[in-house]
């Protein structure tokens, strides 16, 4: 089925209630839906569990949704940074959990989800404070962590455009999450700069085929 | 300088990163990590044709980018605007972290807080109480490539070695560490032992004597 075209950013995450998982795109700025992030503020969801590289820079998008306490944990790889303010608080208050997840585990987690499986073994992370309670085997004399895939209600990406059947590209490192995390959720919300007509992306460069993407919404501006 | 083994003085960050870069073969692809490790591109040449990987997404990755070649959606894993260079290429997350996990790359470049004599490598968390803790691809880099070099001083402010017998601070990677470039002394870690490739403004003597794993002259 063709996803859904939303008229506004708000409209486009009009569905997402208190409690949700949310896989939220983005490298830093790159790539970041900040304004589905922006809508989900206004929406009022609360007690989220929010997946993202990050969380949060400075005084925009995801860093406000926990300003604001309403996420009430966060998976990610690299939380804490220069302008990480609204998140260094949360956490030393207490009010919000961490979870700390090696980034390309992260990936990979994110990554079996949509490829539906049930954990797999790494080496990244064997032998460190981030393996300890997890199942782990030797293998042919190395050693591996069993990881179990990240699935979630919602996810949150930006791309370039997108076609009337759903079908994405993306623009540059901005792509990063965006491919895996529609992927692994439910349903994957999609910001792009402009939708157009079905058979105008060619084929061979499509990078999400539209059987993942269940809502878009064109937003425009961009290069 | 030209000459990579012995010297008077010792090596400035500048003389370290011209060496790993003239260590990375022909053709490689290596990722450099934040810090230290990234001035190694500046030493580059075009001869070497190095392929530069950065892990939110890129191979191919060209120098900084200034002015208007600045675009929010082409940066760095230090989250640096750069520029891409004829051949590029892009893909996602999971695609970059397997690329590295499987072994294609050749040769990454860490900073380091510790290397153990048997190649552990400590280098996301001090383990400080109160220190949020954040370690992003470290883990997977480190045990990722084909080999691990480590760009580090080998002294801290109050004179230990960071090059130790056994770690003190959380472990990133177990036993990945072949190769250790420092400001006094050039080190390679292979089958079981410490082996001295070039000492600079120490000797080796008095080098053994302020480190306290064996040392053997390369």
């Amino acid at each position: 089925m063709a996803p859904r075209i939303a008229s506004t950013a708000t409209d486009a995450v009009a569905e997402i209630s208190d409690g949700s998982t949310i896989l939220i795109g983005g490298f830093g700025n790159a790539g970041q839906p900040m304004e589905l992030i922006d809508a989900l503020m206004e929406c009022g969801a609360t007690d989220l569990t929010v997946v993202n590289n990050n969380a949060g820079q400075a005084d925009a998008g995801l860093a406000l949704l926990i300003k604001e306490r309403r996420v009430k944990k966060i998976i990610c790889s690299f939380p804490r940074q220069s302008d990480s303010w609204h998140f260094d608080e949360a956490y030393r208050a207490g009010e919000i959990e961490l979870e700390l997840v090696p980034q390309g585990n992260l990936a990979e987690r994110i990554r079996a989800a949509g490829a539906g499986i049930g954990g797999f073994f790494t080496p990244t992370g064997y032998g460190t404070l981030l393996a300890e309670g997890k199942e782990t085997r030797v293998i042919d004399g190395k050693g591996y962590v069993l990881e179990t895939p990240i699935h979630a209600d919602f996810a949150l990406i930006k791309a370039l455009k997108a076609d009337t059947f759903g079908n994405l590209v993306y623009r540059k490192t901005a792509r990063n999450f965006g491919p895996i995390m529609a992927t692994a959720a439910k349903a994957a919300i999609v910001q792009v700069d402009e939708v157009v007509e079905v058979g105008s992306i060619d084929p061979e460069h499509v990078i999400t085929p539209g059987i993942y993407v269940d809502t878009v919404v064109a937003l425009g501006g961009g290069k | 300088m030209t000459d990579t083994r012995t010297t008077e003085d010792k090596l400035t960050r500048d003389d370290m990163a011209q060496l790993v870069a003239r260590d990375i073969p022909a053709g490689a692809f290596v990722n450099l990590g934040i810090g230290q490790p990234t001035n190694v591109s500046n030493f580059l040449t075009a001869d070497q044709q190095v392929t530069l990987h950065t892990e939110n997404g890129m191979l191919g990755m060209g120098p900084v980018a200034t002015g208007e070649d600045i675009d929010e959606d082409l940066i760095n894993a230090g989250k640096i605007p750069v520029t891409e260079l004829p051949g590029a290429a892009y893909f996602h997350h999971a695609d970059s972290f397997a690329m590295m996990r499987g072994g294609h790359l050749d040769v990454c470049v860490l900073g380091a807080f510790q290397v153990s004599q048997s190649g552990d490598l400590a280098n996301w968390h001090t383990g400080a109480e109160g220190a949020i803790p954040a370690v992003g691809g470290a883990m997977d880099l480190a045990i990722g490539a084909k080999a691990t070099w480590v760009m580090m001083s080998l002294f801290t402010k109050t004179g230990e070695s960071k090059l130790v017998e056994t770690l003190n601070y959380p472990v990133t990677g177990l036993g990945c560490v072949s190769r250790i470039y420092t400001e006094v002394a050039i080190f390679e870690l292979r089958d079981a032992k410490v082996f001295v490739r070039s000492v600079h403004g120490i000797s080796f003597d008095e080098l053994q004597a302020r480190v306290p794993v064996e040392l053997t002259w390369a």
